[in-house]
């Protein structure tokens, strides 16, 4: 039985750990903006334009 | 004007390329798209020739209308002050500068598409970041390519103006408060989570099969992980509990710090002394509810500011005059008996003297109004007014903050801190008679139990202290107040805080503002007196409003319907005075009776506006424009007159008492001609004579007003611009609703009463096993989070289901364009 004292470190290192990444993620400032990176994930796939090549010209 | 546009003929509605907007009379054609203006038309061809036509493949017509846009190349001068750049940049080393814009026009996914893609348009640019909730645009961009002015510049030729103001060049706020709840919670959670895992064996009894070593090791675990709990997230209800007691009151803080103290220590004691197991689990888990209750409350709408002064609104520079010469200073530097320039759409940021001949001033951010006022040589012209047409010069007679409308912000009623009253509030008048009950009942068992046994009377003394910790009291409130301010912000009515809401449920007297408040800008009554109108006269004049961005235009434009308008030729628009041109062989004019020569000329502004129609050289006419009041106003006002005494308060004269009279009731106690300075006067009585005054309000001049009422509620039409400080912003086109929602923070109220009800039972069941002395862990461990959880629920359905009920939840969204 005594495999638990260590089992109990092991558990308490992780949670502690990942409480610490929380911290640090919120020192870096992931969670300021919860909005803007969800629509900015959609902008990689590259939107094909049909007026890339043309020159602006004014119709008369 | 600029180059005449190619028109286009054509039946179906034709909407701008860029901005959507309608352009059915003067398209521009390029690449086969129509722009409204050669303002859209630019933005196209810039973003065209950079390759970032992806702008508009994201969403359709993404880009605001340039129409009104001034172009004007010296406007930014002001940013090459070494001063100004300081001030505004966030950070700056050898090479590279950082800088937040703040850019209210920020409204789609391709908004922020093309400002993250600006380093296409500008080299220098390494970095640029979108918040959109925010709608601030963060910029990393390198000093020797380029300079703050040639980013602004571009940002502003691309239709992204950033708002640069006085109040930018302050200090800046920091939400370093909000972040810090954030991590007392993350702790208590963590803690309170392990806690949980040590002490399940206790309840189960299993750690009599695991042997006596792990129960103390559990134990001494626990202890570890509970002072992270007491000494760093419980340390706001300390300080606050402490504050208080240093007032000699009791607020809220002071029996939840003293259930922590006694939770804690006599945990400490079980475990050291006796060998038993404490409560530390209890502990844990009342902080980590306490504080989930805490943040719930903390919502806030980033976007809205509630604070701003007459600095958020003026510019940061001005063009002086020095000898002919131009200069651009900033407005800080600004001294009396300077000579300015102003142009068309600029402010005027000091009271000043007109030197010009004349100026048509646009008070609508102090007054609502937004018909432009005449004004002569030598009239003074106060600061806050915008001038409509030629550029003018003025000579500055006080300093900007010392005019008469700024000189507001130096009452007494904005230097008085903003003492946050919770005291006020009813959870801390409960709290006071709460704590006192508590002790009473936790010394009268430790007497009781004394005469026969010590340490029973001390048992018993500390449970009553631990188990009638108010944690559903004081989670009953945040979670019922958090839930009103969200279902109100659903329904476009946004409170500063939490308070706002009981503030609101006491209320009694209703002051409101005429003009921009109860009346709409864009609700104009058009009466037209004079020769009958024909058919074609009609589209003439129509075609001849068309021409025009002025109000009275608009609203003639909107009176005279659906008329096909005609086309005219040599039109021409007289700014602050009329708009001429002919069509066929006649001639046509509209204006204002001194600029057409007919009519009285007694210019009393007694009678409203009025435009004058004159074709061929006869008078036809007169449009009479009255403002008239926003949809459901007539409905709401005498309705809320049942319950409220209502007030009006107008800078205006009273030519309009006997209309309002008719659509308000009699029951309006009107008063006319108030100065922004009589406004916050006639609040102040109000108020000293223990009435509990709601103020309703736009503008600046109302700003007095708005602070010295018990609750001040801007009225915006676009809740983005522009609106004096306030403890709420309403969505213009939802201040009928202002009785349901008083109504609803009137049942806010009774829910919070009803869940102390609630949790006054638990606590009763509870202190009758304490004074028995028969509190175990495990009960603890099982009465508290219930009773917590319960009492959420309960607000939270009991709130939603009332506003449901009210029809609150319906009300569509706001969107944010």
């Amino acid at each position: 039985m005594e495999v638990i004292f260590v089992l109990i470190g092991i558990s308490l290192v992780m949670a502690g750990g990942f409480l610490w990444l929380f911290f640090k993620a919120m020192k870096g400032g992931q969670f300021d903006d919860q909005h803007t990176p969800a629509i900015r994930i959609l902008f990689d796939q590259k939107t094909k334009s049909k007026a890339n090549k043309k020159t602006p010209k004014k119709k008369k | 004007m600029e180059e005449m546009p190619t028109k286009t003929e054509k039946s179906k509605i034709v909407s701008c390329f860029h901005c959507g907007e309608n352009c059915d009379d003067e398209a521009i054609m390029c690449d086969e798209k129509n722009f409204c203006c050669t303002g859209c038309l630019t933005v196209y061809e810039v973003l065209n020739d950079n390759n970032l036509c992806d702008y508009y493949a994201i969403e359709a017509s993404p880009g605001s209308n340039q129409k009104k846009k001034e172009i004007r190349d010296n406007r930014f001068d002001y940013l090459e002050d070494e001063d100004v750049i300081n001030r505004l940049i966030d950070f700056k080393d050898d090479e590279q500068s950082h800088v937040t814009f703040s850019i209210p026009m920020i409204h789609c996914a391709s908004c922020i598409w093309l400002l993250e893609n600006l380093y296409k348009l500008e080299p220098g640019v390494t970095f640029s970041r979108v918040d959109f909730i925010k709608k601030k645009v963060q910029i990393k961009y390198l000093s020797k390519e380029t300079s703050l002015k040639s980013i602004v510049k571009l940002l502003s030729h691309i239709g992204y103006e950033p708002r640069i103001n006085l109040s930018d060049l302050g200090e800046e706020k920091s939400h370093k408060t909000n972040k810090k709840l954030i991590y007392q919670l993350a702790v208590a959670g963590f803690c309170f989570g392990n806690m949980m895992f040590f002490s399940l064996p206790e309840y189960f009894s299993e750690t009599e099969l695991l042997g006596n070593g792990f129960s103390h090791l559990f134990n001494y675990l626990n202890i570890i992980l509970a002072l992270p709990v007491v000494f760093y997230s419980a340390t706001d209800y300390f300080r606050s509990a402490w504050i208080a007691i240093r007032n000699r009151s009791v607020n809220m803080d002071v029996p939840i710090a003293l259930g922590i103290i006694s939770l804690f220590s006599y945990s400490l004691f079980e475990i050291f002394i006796s060998g038993q197991e404490g409560y530390l689990d209890t502990l844990g888990g009342l902080l980590f509810f306490l504080l989930v209750g805490k943040y719930y409350q903390q919502k806030t709408f980033d976007t809205l500011s509630f604070d701003r002064d007459y600095k958020a609104y003026f510019p940061i520079a001005i063009t002086k005059m020095i000898k002919d010469r131009e200069q651009v200073i900033p407005l800080t530097k600004l001294n009396v008996g300077d000579i300015i320039k102003v142009r068309n759409e600029e402010l005027v940021p000091a009271d000043s003297i007109l030197l010009e001949s004349e100026a048509s001033i646009d008070y609508s951010f102090v007054t609502g109004e937004e018909i432009p006022i005449p004004v002569k040589k030598g009239e003074l012209i106060y600061a806050g007014g915008r001038q409509k047409g030629a550029a003018i010069t003025l000579a500055v007679q006080k300093s900007p903050s010392q005019g008469y409308l700024t000189d507001l912000w130096n009452n007494e009623a904005f230097s008085k801190d903003e003492q946050e009253d919770s005291l006020a509030s009813m959870a801390n008048r409960i709290s006071g008679k709460f704590t006192f009950t508590v002790l009473l009942i936790a010394f009268g068992a430790l007497l009781y139990w004394s005469f026969n046994d010590i340490s029973l009377g001390v048992r018993a003394f500390t449970s009553v202290l631990i188990i009638t910790c108010p944690c559903a009291l004081a989670m009953s409130t945040p979670f019922t107040l958090g839930n009103v301010m969200r279902i109100f912000g659903k329904g476009g009515f946004y409170l500063k805080n939490t308070q706002v809401i009981e503030k609101l449920a006491g209320i009694n007297t209703l002051v409101f503002d005429k003009t921009g408040t109860l009346t709409a800008p864009s609700k104009a009554r058009v009466s037209y007196h004079g020769e009958n109108l024909t058919e074609e006269s009609k589209s003439m004049v129509k075609a001849l409003v068309n021409f025009s961005v002025h109000p009275l235009s608009n609203s003639i434009n909107q009176w005279s319907g659906n008329v096909k308008p005609v086309t005219l030729d040599n039109v021409e628009e007289i700014p602050g005075k009329g708009l001429q041109a002919s069509y066929k062989s006649k001639s046509i004019s509209l204006g204002s009776a001194l600029f057409l020569g007919v009519g009285s000329i007694d210019k009393v502004n007694n009678i409203g506006n009025e435009v004058h129609l004159v074709i061929d050289g006869m008078h036809w006419g007169v449009f009479r424009i009255a403002s008239s009041v926003r949809e459901g106003i007539e409905k709401m006002v005498p309705e809320l007159a049942k319950s409220y005494d209502i007030h009006l308060l107008s800078g205006d004269h009273n030519h309009e008492e006997d209309y309002l009279k008719q659509v308000l009731g009699e029951n309006v106690s009107m008063h006319f001609q108030q100065s922004p300075k009589s406004k916050l006067a006639h609040i102040r009585r109000m108020e000293n004579t223990g009435k509990h005054v709601l103020m309703v309000g736009d503008g600046l001049n109302d700003a007095g007003a708005l602070k010295a009422s018990e609750v001040g509620i801007a009225v915006t039409d676009n809740i983005s611009h522009f609106s004096p400080a306030s403890d709420a912003i309403l969505d213009g086109k939802k201040l009928s609703y202002l009785p349901d929602y008083l109504d609803f923070a009137k049942t806010g109220r009774k829910i919070i009463k009803a869940s102390f009800g609630l949790s006054f039972t638990y606590n009763a069941v509870g202190v009758f096993f304490a004074v028995q002395g028969l509190v175990s862990p495990v009960l603890c461990a099982i009465l508290m989070p219930a009773s917590s959880i319960s009492v959420v629920l309960f607000t939270t359905i009991a709130t939603n289901f009332q506003a449901y009920r009210k029809g609150l939840n319906d009300k569509e969204m706001i969107l944010w364009k």
